[in-house]
């Protein structure tokens, strides 16, 4: 039997011969319902367009003034990663490198990583070191959390209204947008435009 | 007679759990490490030792779970005043305060989730490894929602962070991180990694076994 044209079913490992699914459907088990592939138009234009909009957002989250506390007429501003740093003089190192991660490095390697490889992609080359990456970059999506976080500076402005005004700055508004580049970028990205340019699978 | 299905295992054949490939292993046996030949990743049957890493994930997030619950996420010192505030006591501050959506929230993601994941993943394992039949399907989709969930127990850790520097900053109060935050950040991560490890290929092995 040859296996070029076979998919194994992630979740059940039912295996099926792979059909061409018309642009925007997708191809889902027929035993368990997981979604086994996806045919997304035009995927790798519109991966690339989020990613490059998500850096830019990305760059004016983390440079921009992020909340301010107002209280009698006194003014303090932070940045996106204060409470790590906060955190961290405190002693709690632990909890300040998970923040870091999920909110900063996480969001940020995924976004340069799409880059490094789609823009050369785009350009029909493949840039070294593509397998890793790219499954290292698949890996880490439960780990990019702006979406979470963004939940909870909803929950800490609720929390503090009682006691000072919070402010939201430039960075909470690109902050807020960046979930939506990055949610786009994953949901517009087909992994086979990378994978088939690979090897076996046509 | 043939089966109703074919199983890629059953055929001999392993399928890359990064980037889908399916391959046919050599015909050598024993020890050798295999790897996906286009992208490189480990490839196995099924992902190794599933139900003992599941299983030690899963009972050290419940050991954590306790002194994620009785320990202080924050503690807060204001004019010589000293208050530890617990997950729970969070939740009842925000329902006293009349705000009850975001108790529904703080409930839901910081005590809910971590304990319906536990439960569940609980369930999946003793039913895998009892060879149930029992609904492959309906325990599929328990896993899938889970691990789409899980990630979201994260925002208390995230509000105790902006907390922190807002109170600090603002010189509100001094406010810290308690130890609690510390063992609930753990109960976050070892559950993800539990939901990780299980492999829900598992649950459908003992499914038609008998033709």
């Amino acid at each position: 039997m040859p296996t070029d044209r076979l998919i194994a079913c992630h979740e059940c490992d039912l295996l099926e011969q792979m059909e061409p699914v018309p642009a925007g459907g997708d191809a889902r088990c027929r035993r368990c319902g997981a979604v086994l592939y996806q045919h997304k138009h035009d995927s790798l234009d519109r991966t690339l367009a989020l990613a490059l909009a998500a850096l830019i957002l990305f760059a004016v989250a983390n440079s921009f003034p992020f909340l301010a506390l107002e209280m009698q007429g006194l003014e303090t501003r932070t940045t996106l990663i204060t409470g790590v740093r906060v955190l961290y003089e405190e002693g709690c190192w632990e909890v300040a490198a998970l923040v870091l991660l999920t909110a900063v490095l996480v969001p940020g390697i995924r976004v340069l990583g799409f880059l490094y490889l789609l823009l050369p992609l785009r350009l029909n080359r493949i840039p070294p070191g593509t397998p890793l990456l790219f499954r290292a970059i698949l890996s880490l999506q439960n780990w990019s959390m702006v979406d979470v976080f963004m939940l909870g500076i909803l929950v800490s402005v609720v929390k503090l209204a009682g006691m000072a005004t919070i402010v939201p700055g430039i960075a909470v508004w690109a902050f807020a947008l960046l979930i939506f580049a990055l949610a786009g970028m994953n949901a517009m990205l087909d992994p086979r435009i990378v994978w088939d340019r690979l090897g076996p699978h046509s | 007679m043939r089966p109703a299905h074919l199983i890629a295992a059953r055929e001999g054949l392993l399928s890359c759990h990064s980037c889908q490939l399916v391959a046919r292993p050599p015909p050598a046996r024993g020890q050798v490490l295999l790897r996906c030949p286009r992208c490189g990743a480990r490839l196995h049957r099924r992902k190794p030792h599933s139900v003992a890493r599941t299983w030690a994930l899963v009972i050290a997030a419940a050991i954590f779970y306790i002194p994620a619950n009785l320990l202080p996420m924050t503690v807060v010192t204001s004019l010589g005043n000293t208050q530890a505030d617990t997950i729970m006591s969070g939740v009842i501050y925000f329902i006293q305060h009349g705000e009850w959506y975001i108790a529904l929230v703080i409930f839901t993601a910081s005590i809910l989730v971590p304990v319906l994941k536990l439960l569940i993943l609980a369930f999946l394992l003793i039913s895998v490894q009892a060879r149930s039949r029992w609904r492959p399907y309906d325990r599929t989709r328990m896993y899938r929602i889970m691990e789409a969930v899980g990630r979201w127990s994260m925002v208390d850790v995230y509000v105790v962070t902006i907390l922190v520097a807002l109170v600090n900053l603002g010189n509100l109060a001094t406010m810290q991180a308690g130890p609690g935050a510390v063992f609930f950040a753990a109960v976050v991560v070892t559950t993800m990694f539990a939901a990780m490890t299980f492999d829900p290929r598992l649950i459908w092995d003992p499914v038609e076994t008998d033709r």
